[in-house]
C-alpha cells in the first residue's frame, strides 16, 4: 500500500497511514456474495413470499387461554431444570476455573489442559449434549439438567478464570508474606475480589439457560419444549401462542429480578 | 498496629446479611427444584449406548470427514459458516435502528420502553419457532437458516449496541457544533468513529455464538451441519457423529481463537 506523505509548514514530513477500511469492505463483500450463493439467498423470494412469515404469527393470536392449565407443569419443570443445572454448574465451575488460572497454578501444562477441557465443553452444542443425555438417561428432565449443567460449567468456568487471571496478585502476596497459608491467602485475598463478578456471571447464565431450556424439550429433554414441539406438530398455533406468551412473561420477570440483583452485587 | 487494622476492618460495610439472604433463597430454590428431576442412574442399555457413543466419537468415520463433495463434513461446515456469517451481517444491520430506538439518550421514554419490550419478545421466542415460520417463506434449506439467524441475532446484538451508544462522548459533538459542522459531518466524523470498533467487536462475538447455535437449525430443516448431525444421532451412526462433531469443534475453536485476536485488536486499537 502506498502511503500519502504530507509536508508540514515547518518542513517536517509526515506519512499518513492508508486506511484498511476499503480492503476489509471488499473482503466482506466478496464473502457476502459467496455466502449468498451457497445459501441460495434471494431478496426476490423474500419480497414475494415474506408475508408467509406472518401467517403462523397471525394464527398465534389470540392465544388459547384454556390451554394455560397445561402450561404450568412444564413451565415449572423448565425453571427447575435450568436452576438446578445452573447452580450445580456454577459450583463445579469454581475448582475448574482455579485450576485453569495461570497465576494460581504454576504448571502451564495443567492449566492448559483444564482450559482445553473447558473450551471443548463449550463448543459442543447444548442440543447435542441433551440428545446424547436422553439416549443414556432416558427421556426427561434429567437429560436437560445435565446438558444445562455442562454448558454452565464451561461458560462460568471460562469467565471466572479470565477474571482470576486479570486480578491484582499483590494482595495475595502481601497476605502470604504476613504468614497466611496459601489457602487462607486465597480466601481473603482473591475470593472477595472475584465473588461479585462470579455471582453476577452465574445469574446471567441462569437467565440464558432458562431461555435455552425451553428448546431442549424439542429433543425430549423435558420442560416447555415438549409441549411446544407437540403443539407445533398439531399446528395448533393458538396453543403455541399461549406457550410463548407464558415463556416471555416468565423470562421477562426473571430477567428483571436478576438484573436488579446483579446491579446490587456490583 | 494490629488494633488499627482491626478498626479499619470493622469500618468496612459488612455484606454478611446480603450473602446470608442470597444463600437462603438459593437453598430454598434448590430444594424446590429437586422435586422435578427424577435421578435415574443409566441402566444397562444406557451404559451400553454411552460406550458406543464414546467409541464412535473416538473412531470417527474418516471417509465422511475427508469427503469434499456436497455431502462431506467440509462442505457442510462451509455451509454452516455461510449461514452464520450472513445471519450475523443482516442481524447486525437490523440491530442498528433497534439499538438507537432503545437508547434513553436518543429517544423519549415511551419509545425506548416499547422497543426494549419488543426486543425481549424477539429474543425469547425459541429459534426453532422462527425456523418453522421461515421455512414457509423460503422452503427448507440454508436460506431459512440465514433468515432465522438474522432475527435471533437482533436480541443480543442490539442490547449490547445500546451500551456503546450510551457511552458516546458528547463533548466531541458539542465541539463539532461549535466549529459549525453539519449534521452529516457530525455523524460521519463524530459518531461513527466512536461506535465502529465496539460495534464490530460485538458483531464478531455474535458470529461466534451463531456458529455454535447453527446446529439447532438442523432440527427444523433450516440447513447447515445440524440436520446431518441429528439424523446420524437418531439412527445411532456414532462414527459419523464423531466425524461431524470433530469437524465442528475444531472449526469453532479456530474461529474463536481468530475472533478473540481480532476483538482484542479492535478494542485496544
Amino acid at each position: 500500500m502506498r502511503k500519502r506523505t504530507l509536508t508540514l509548514p515547518n518542513g517536517k514530513v509526515v506519512t499518513e497511514q492508508r486506511s484498511k477500511v476499503p480492503l476489509i469492505c471488499a473482503i466482506l463483500l466478496v464473502f457476502i456474495i459467496v455466502a449468498m450463493r451457497v445459501t441460495h439467498f434471494s431478496f426476490r423470494t423474500l419480497a414475494t413470499n415474506g408475508h408467509q412469515f406472518f401467517v403462523i404469527l397471525g394464527a398465534m393470536f389470540p392465544p388459547h387461554l384454556d390451554f394455560l392449565n397445561r402450561v404450568w407443569q412444564p413451565l415449572f419443570d423448565t425453571i427447575k431444570m435450568s436452576f438446578l443445572g445452573s447452580l450445580l454448574g456454577a459450583l463445579v465451575a469454581v475448582p475448574l476455573a482455579v485450576l485453569s488460572a495461570t497465576n494460581i497454578v504454576k504448571s502451564k501444562l495443567l492449566s492448559g489442559f483444564f482450559k482445553l477441557v473447558l473450551s471443548i465443553m463449550r463448543t459442543l452444542p447444548t442440543i447435542v449434549m441433551a440428545l446424547i443425555a436422553t439416549f443414556i438417561f432416558g427421556l426427561g428432565t434429567m437429560a436437560g439438567t445435565l446438558a444445562i449443567f455442562i454448558f454452565t460449567v464451561s461458560y462460568v468456568g471460562k469467565l471466572t478464570y479470565e477474571q482470576i487471571e486479570s486480578l491484582d496478585m499483590g494482595t495475595f502476596e502481601a497476605l502470604e508474606s504476613l504468614g497466611l497459608t496459601r489457602l487462607q491467602a486465597f480466601r481473603y485475598g482473591i475470593v472477595p475480589q472475584i465473588l461479585p463478578t462470579y455471582l453476577s456471571t452465574s445469574l446471567f447464565s441462569f437467565e440464558g439457560n432458562l431461555r435455552y431450556a425451553a428448546i431442549l424439550g424439542y429433543v425430549g429433554a423435558g420442560g416447555l419444549g415438549i409441549i411446544l414441539n407437540e403443539q407445533l406438530g398439531w399446528r395448533d398455533y393458538g396453543n403455541v401462542g399461549m406457550i410463548l406468551t407464558v415463556l416471555i412473561v416468565t423470562v421477562g420477570l426473571i430477567e428483571l429480578i436478576s438484573q436488579t440483583a446483579r446491579q446490587k452485587l456490583q | 498496629m494490629s488494633e488499627m487494622i482491626e478498626l479499619k476492618l470493622n469500618e468496612q460495610p459488612s455484606k454478611k446479611r446480603q450473602y446470608l439472604l442470597l444463600g437462603g433463597i438459593i437453598l430454598a430454590m434448590l430444594l424446590w427444584s429437586l422435586t422435578a428431576i427424577t435421578f435415574s442412574a443409566p441402566d444397562d442399555g444406557g451404559a451400553k449406548i454411552a460406550g458406543n457413543i464414546i467409541k464412535g466419537i473416538l473412531s470417527p468415520d474418516m471417509q465422511l470427514l475427508w469427503n469434499f463433495t456436497s455431502q462431506g463434513v467440509f462442505y457442510l461446515l462451509f455451509e454452516t459458516i455461510c449461514i452464520a456469517f450472513l445471519g450475523t451481517i443482516f442481524g447486525a444491520i437490523l440491530s442498528i435502528p433497534f439499538a438507537f430506538l432503545m437508547a434513553p439518550s436518543v429517544v423519549p421514554k415511551p419509545v425506548y420502553l416499547i422497543t426494549r419490550f419488543l426486543v425481549v419478545v424477539i429474543r425469547t421466542i425459541p429459534s426453532l419457532v422462527y425456523g418453522l415460520m421461515f421455512v414457509r417463506v423460503s422452503g427448507p434449506g440454508p436460506f431459512a437458516g440465514v433468515l432465522t439467524m438474522s432475527l435471533t441475532s437482533i436480541g443480543m446484538v442490539s442490547k449490547l449496541y445500546v451500551d456503546v451508544i450510551e457511552d458516546i462522548d458528547r463533548g466531541i459533538l458539542e465541539a463539532m457544533d461549535a466549529m459549525g459542522c453539519t449534521t452529516f459531518e457530525k455523524i460521519r466524523f463524530g459518531i461513527i468513529p466512536q461506535l465502529i470498533a465496539n460495534f464490530s467487536s460485538i458483531t464478531i462475538y455474535r458470529f461466534d455464538m451463531n456458529l455454535r447455535d447453527a446446529t439447532i437449525l438442523g432440527l427444523v430443516g433450516a440447513g447447515g451441519i445440524g440436520s446431518p448431525l441429528i439424523f446420524a444421532m437418531n439412527s445411532y451412526r456414532w462414527h459419523q457423529v464423531g466425524s461431524i462433531l470433530i469437524g465442528l469443534v475444531v472449526l469453532i475453536l479456530i474461529v474463536e481463537a481468530i475472533s478473540n485476536k481480532l476483538r482484542a485488536k479492535l478494542v485496544n486499537g
